[in-house]
């Protein structure tokens, strides 16, 4: 059974769906280029798609550009790794024992809805680097998403398995290896997606603020530095790495939880 | 598996193991005060081997009893014994085992998991045999059962019967001295139904364990059983019990012969009061 199926890829490439959805695109870029022409209200501040095409046909052969890309990508994926590996055990601890959720979960919820950039300035003088402050800034931008999923779907766990389990001769280990955590991780992976999306609002927020790199800085250095054109194209860049980094998460759940795809 | 190998030869092997004495049990939940008495001194002994069904209206309390011999709950006063070895009494229970597997209502296969390797999680965990190893004896049991083609597939790609049949197989391959079923025949339809119950005949017919099984369908319990102890509307007492005595391996034929509709004329004639009882106390289902 191979994971990417051809036949339904193929179907899915050339249907009516698809077929919407880039008319629905074009009609955007229509509209926008358009606008900026005819110098429509709002619209016309704002650079035109073929304006953006040329810059971005220049920039793309700057390394500079993709050294951003770069950046982003590793600032995220060293936050949002760390939210998994913290915030996983923890959702789950606290689903399994009583005395562990008591004990953290007031403060969490005291914490999550503060949102992450209210702590760039205490991630900046308690982190000694910039690197670290904002990779701390992405990791709350997951963590909580993580933590809650985990612990919900734990908690969730069919009551019938775990008798199951106990009455084939499980020890503890086994209990939660072969029953909790794989009846977790559908919830661990919605956690993930969700959280994926929010350390991309994160990021750039933070590079915003403390950066001196990454496609978040890109797009405020442009915007500062009056390239007008550049700033869609740090846009759209953080729209598709966003995209691509969703995308992974989802091949990754498929691939860990088999049992979930649709047949 | 040696239980289900050394019984295709048709002699049935005197089984020594699976006799399950209930002593004067009474169960009294005490949700928020209030005390709820669910299961009123009962007593029932239960020969090794006999295929016991257990029939009263939904949350009549026979689950209740069947939680208790499993080591799910605890009961009140009274003992419960298996071989002549407490496995319950007030304010004891002996934790689950694979000597007494459940087959839960609605199924609790892994979802996660192959139905080759739900069948050989019993066997892995237990840790007497090495991985390889079990999941070879799940697939021989598998193919035993008829059920080779489905090793692979999870249980979500299955229809309900083949769950069912499956997690029986589940059971099974634990070598269990007793098998506990709670209503795992419910919500199938009529044709499912008829198909699940022989299967689960035929594998009866092969390993021989002691059985009890929870139902409230009246015709599942003649079909299926040795016998038919029939309890009241909660609290839960013995009513009437009814020793069916139909050749075995039974097949579909049985439902349609003379004595099967004596015995149901009996047994229904015998249940009307706690029927209509259960019905005005506006409790759902009886047969």
């Amino acid at each position: 059974m191979s994971i990417v199926n051809f036949t339904k890829v193929r179907k899915s490439v050339f249907s009516p769906t698809t077929l919407r959805g880039i008319i629905s695109v074009v009609c955007l870029l229509a509209a926008w280029e358009l606008g900026r022409h005819y110098h429509l209200p709002f619209l016309g501040a704002v650079p035109a798609p073929s304006e953006v095409l040329v810059a971005l046909d220049r920039i793309m052969s700057d390394g500079k550009f993709w050294d951003h890309w770069l950046t982003s990508f590793v600032r995220v994926a060293t936050g949002f790794v760390a939210a998994q590996i913290v915030g996983i055990p923890l959702g789950l601890a606290m689903a399994m024992n009583r005395f562990t959720h008591s004990f953290v979960f007031p403060s969490l919820e005291i914490m999550r809805p503060i949102p992450p950039l209210a702590w760039v300035p205490t991630a900046i003088i308690f982190w000694p680097t910039t690197e670290s402050s904002i990779a701390f800034v992405i990791f709350l931008g997951a963590f909580f998403t993580v933590v809650l999923n985990a612990l919900g779907g734990a908690r969730n766990i069919d009551e019938r398995h775990i008798r199951a389990a106990a009455s084939f001769g499980s020890r503890p280990w086994d209990i939660f290896w072969k029953i909790v955590l794989p009846a977790t991780l559908p919830s661990i992976f919605t956690g993930m997606a969700v959280g994926m999306g929010i350390t991309w609002e994160v990021v750039v927020a933070a590079e915003m603020i403390a950066g001196k790199s990454g496609l978040g800085y890109f797009t405020w250095a442009s915007y500062v530095g009056g390239n007008y054109p550049q700033i869609i194209i740090g846009m759209i860049s953080i729209g598709i790495a966003g995209y691509l980094s969703s995308g992974l998460i989802r091949i990754l759940g498929n691939v860990l939880t088999p049992w979930q795809r649709r047949f | 598996m040696s239980a289900a190998s050394n019984s295709s030869n048709g002699e049935h092997v005197a089984p020594s193991a699976g006799a399950i004495e209930i002593r004067n049990v009474t169960k009294i939940y005490d949700p928020d005060g209030v005390n709820v008495l669910a299961v009123d001194n009962c007593s029932l002994e239960i020969a090794p081997t006999e295929f016991c069904v257990i029939v009263g209206p939904s949350g009549c309390g026979k689950t209740t009893l069947l939680n208790a011999i499993a080591g799910f709950h605890e009961i009140t006063r009274g003992e419960i014994a298996l071989d002549r070895q407490t496995i319950c009494r007030a304010g004891y229970t002996a934790p689950p085992g694979a000597d007494r597997i459940v087959v839960f209502q609605n199924g609790a296969l892994f979802p996660w998991s192959t139905v080759l390797n739900n069948v050989a999680y019993g066997p892995i965990v237990q840790g007497k045999v090495p991985a390889r190893e079990a999941r070879a004896r799940a697939q021989g049991l598998l193919d035993e059962l008829g059920l080779s083609d489905i090793g692979d597939r999870y249980p979500g790609e299955l229809s309900s019967g083949m769950r069912r049949r499956a997690e029986i197989a589940r059971a099974l391959i634990n070598d269990p001295k007793v098998l506990l079923l709670d209503e795992p025949f419910r919500a199938m339809d009529a044709l499912t139904k008829g198909v699940a119950q022989e299967f689960l005949l035929q594998a009866y017919d092969r390993v021989r364990k002691t059985v009890f099984f929870i139902t409230h369908d009246l015709e599942e319990a003649l079909f299926l059983a040795d016998r038919v102890v029939v309890m009241t509307t909660r609290p839960a007492r013995i009513k009437y019990v009814l020793n069916v005595d139909f050749e075995r391996p039974r097949t579909f034929r049985v439902r349609s012969s003379r004595r099967y509709l004596e015995l149901k004329r009996e047994v229904f004639a015998a249940v009307r009061d706690e029927a209509t009882k259960a019905f005005e106390a506006g409790e759902r289902e009886l047969a």
